[in-house]
This record gives C-alpha cells, structure tokens and sequence, in this order.
C-alpha cells in the first residue's frame, strides 16, 4: 500500500485536488458533503498511517478511542458533579500518552515509543482543550462523532494549526452562502500556492541548499565562529518558511472544504517585542497557551489571592509557560533552555513596558526606534532559534541533530 | 452599569483613554494584556456579580470597552 505524508510532494496534492472537487462543487450550491468528507478524510489519514506506518495507524486508532471515551466519561460527569481533583484526573490521563510519547526516548536512548504517531501532541492540546471546556461548562454536548471530525480533521492533524471545538463545529454545521465560500475558496487557492513558494521554493533553499553549506564549515571550523552566526540566520529562515508554509497548506486547505481554520503565522519577525512576537508566531500555540495555562494560572492565583504581587504572578505565569512550552517540544536541554530563554526575554519585555509606561513623556518614540525594536527583536529570536535547533549541542557535545 | 465598567478598565488600565474613547482597541493599543483580562474578569464577578469563565473570553468579543459593556449588559 502507498504511503504519503502530508503535503510532501507534487503527487499528493494532485490527488487532493482531484479528491477535493466533489466538495468544491458541492460547496457552490451550498451543500456540504459531509459524508464525502468523512470518506476522503478516512482516505487521507489511510495515506498518512497506513502501508509501512502501519503501526502509527494502529497506535492512532488506540489513541483516538481513549480520549473520546475519555472526554465522554468526563462529560457525563460533569453534567452531575464538578470536583476539582475529577477534573485534574481528567487532564492527566488526557496528556499520558503525549507524556509517555515524550519520555521515552529520553529514558531509552532515543528509541521512539511504539503508542507515538505523526500529530499525538496536536491531538493532545484538542482534547485538553475540550476538557477544561466542558468543566466551564462551554460545551454543552458530547457527540462522538463531531469530535471524531474535530480531532481528525485531516488537513491539519499532523502539525495544527490548534483549531477550538466550539468555532470548528460551528463552521462544520452551518451552512455556507456561495458568495462567502467563493471568497474563501479564493483565498485558500492563493494561501495553497503561497505556500509552494514558502515551502517548496525558501524552505528548501535555506533548509536544504544553505543549510548544509554552515553547518558543515561551522562544524570544521569549531567552537563558536561566524559560521555559526551565519547558521543561527539561515535556520531560522529555514524553521519560518518551513513550518508557515505547511501551516499554509493546512488553512488553505480547510478553507476549501469550507473551515475556517486558524491562521498560525502573522509576520512575525515584524515584531516589535517579543510579546508580539507570540501573537504573531505559531499563533494558535501560543494562544492555546495563553488561554488555558497563563491565563488559568493567573486566575486560579489571584482569586484565591496565593500571590500578591502582579508583576509576580505574571512572571510566573510566564515561568510556568514557557517551561511547559520547552518539555513539550522535547526531554532535551536545549528545548528546555529555549524555553527559559523566552520566559526570560518576555519577563525582561513587560519590565521594559512598565518603565515605557512610566516616563513616556522622557522615551523617544520614532520610525527609527521602531526600526531599532523590530531590530533588537528579531535578532532575539533568530538566537533563541540557534538554542532551539539543537546546534550548539553538535558543536559542544557531539550531540546529533535530528 | 456603564459607568462602572469604564471605571474598572480606568483602574486596570492606568489611564482615562478608555473613559475618552469608547472604541479603542484594548489589546492593539496596548491597555489591556492577559493579566489584565483576568483581573478585569474577576472585577466583573466581585462588582457586577457576572460570571465569565476564562474559556469563554474570545478576545475579539472583547476588544473595546464599548463591546465589554454590551456583553455585561447583555450577561445582568
């Protein structure tokens, strides 16, 4: 059987061109095909998880089975009772398999575990979020079968973007006016074809021509060189181009089936700190983050008034975060030290805020510091991304890179 | 209850621009972040007696004083 991943050649998206034009043309007459979808949705994941992945397929099948009953059990709970402790279990058992998934190779020397597939951790922030969702007493429903279509909406199950139940069952449900879907399908092609260029065209460049080039000169050089400044630049170029173009792809394609999801990217080394940097990169990330970690720690601590200080309880908050943030990536020192770095660099930003706030009337405030701003920024972050790559553990530790 | 509203987003804010413009974008301008949206949830529940849970705030809902009166009003 033939096994593709997703968005990785020419050949697959002709044949999600082809599978996609029932439901363009049912979408112009305003109906959705939602049976159609489910098959081609079926199709797809097959694609991905089926031949030699096999085994990502069985451990998706387990995987997905678990959380629904989970996210059923905690329904029908919920609709009863409402003890913390239950909804804390609740959540815990929701992130065991990521968890699990995540300490593995840590503890076996790399060797992946066998309950991982492609997506676990997207999967994962979908239930979370569907947990702590239905204890605020938001979502009113349990029907298995819209959130199978929401946990296994194929476009975007390998990578997000992090799309919420509530807005993708609406866009689900409702039907769509021709003009409206015309619009989108317009803007989905354009994204699609923006993404080729991100993707197929940058990303390769700088991930697979430029890359290579550094690195190698970085690595016989030794130690810290230019070669490694030059490295630090083209990987982030690299990481951009290639994870906005897929994250294009993902919308794009969504908007032709007619859901709306997410956008992830919002030009974000035009950012002016590094708080508008994460409302601009990996947006539905870091607004997951913000919504059901930050903002629930800072509630949770300031109604029960644990902490006095706000400046405290937002640097924790912070803390608290970006640490999550640097596990989630991976068990290794330098997603962990990413991590701190950007608690830091955003701790060190609301600093500078509220003294900006203070002596507003003694700070300059012109096109050049705004240019010296998105300077500073940027080349924070194009450093946070020299940790993140992993690169300094090649050239310190004789890590490798994976 | 207007009134209210805009005196709590005065006191988080720091500033009387809310009280000047109705529309102002809370969160582009600046005036407004995440800790300050969790205090002005919790402002809402002890003053107004309005529940809102943290999931329920979408941002976009939200952004101008004038839209925040409206859902409080609309939540009495």
């Amino acid at each position: 059987m033939p096994n593709m991943q997703p968005y990785q050649n020419p050949t697959y998206f002709l044949i999600l061109g082809v599978a996609l034009l029932p439901i363009i043309i049912g979408m112009m007459f305003g109906k959705k095909l939602h049976w159609y979808q489910t098959l081609i949705s079926f199709a797809f994941l097959l694609l991905t998880f089926g031949g030699p992945k096999w085994e990502q397929g069985l451990a998706l099948i387990g995987y997905i089975i678990f959380e629904v009953i989970l996210i059923g059990c905690y329904y029908f709970y919920r609709q009863k009772k409402n003890a913390t402790w239950i909804f804390y279990l609740a959540v815990f058992l929701a992130i065991i398999p990521l968890i699990i998934v995540k300490v593995t190779p840590a503890l076996e020397g790399g060797q992946l575990s066998i309950i991982g597939f492609l997506g676990i951790s997207y999967l994962t922030f979908k239930v979370v979020q569907m947990i702590m969702e239905i204890r605020d007493g938001i979502i009113k429903e349990f029907k298995p079968w819209l959130v199978l279509q929401f946990l296994l909406f194929f476009p975007t199950i390998s990578s997000g973007p992090i799309d919420r139940y509530r807005r993708f069952i609406k866009d689900y449900k409702t039907p769509m006016a021709r003009d409206k879907y015309l619009d989108l399908l317009d803007k989905g092609v354009w994204y699609i074809f923006l993404g080729f260029l991100y993707k197929f065209i940058l990303a390769y460049f700088f991930g697979s021509r430029l890359q290579p080039v550094v690195m190698q000169l970085a690595i016989s050089h030794g130690g810290m060189s230019w070669w490694v400044v030059a490295f630090t630049y083209v990987y982030s170029m690299h990481l951009f181009f290639d994870f906005a173009g897929y994250s294009l792809f993902a919308v794009g394609i969504s908007y032709i089936m007619g859901i709306e999801t997410p956008m992830n990217f919002n030009r974000p080394f035009k950012a002016h700190n590094i708080k508008d940097f994460w409302n601009r990169w990996h947006m539905t990330l870091s607004f997951w983050f913000r919504d059901y970690i930050y903002m629930r720690l800072v509630f949770f601590i300031m109604k029960n008034k644990l902490i006095k200080s706000r400046i405290t309880i937002a640097n924790l908050g912070y803390l608290t975060l970006f640490l999550i943030m640097g596990f989630w990536h991976g068990l290794t020192w330098y997603y962990i030290v990413y991590g701190l770095f950007h608690a830091c660099a955003i701790i060190l930003c609301d600093a500078w805020l509220r003294f900006k706030k203070k002596h507003q009337a003694h700070i300059p405030s012109n096109k050049f510091t705004e240019w010296f701003a998105i300077f500073i920024t940027f080349n924070t972050v194009c450093f946070s991304f020299l940790i993140f790559s992993g690169f300094l553990n090649v050239l310190f530790f004789h890590g490798t890179l994976n | 209850m207007k009134d209210q509203v805009i005196e709590i987003l005065e006191n988080l804010t720091g500033s009387d621009e809310v009280g000047k413009d109705l529309d102002v974008n809370l969160f582009e301008s600046g005036l407004l972040d995440s800790m300050g949206t969790v205090q002005l949830l919790l402002e809402l529940q002890s003053q107004c007696g309005i529940d809102v849970p943290v999931s329920e705030f979408e941002r976009s809902e939200w952004d101008t004083p004038n839209k925040i009166i409206a859902k409080v009003e609309n939540m009495q």
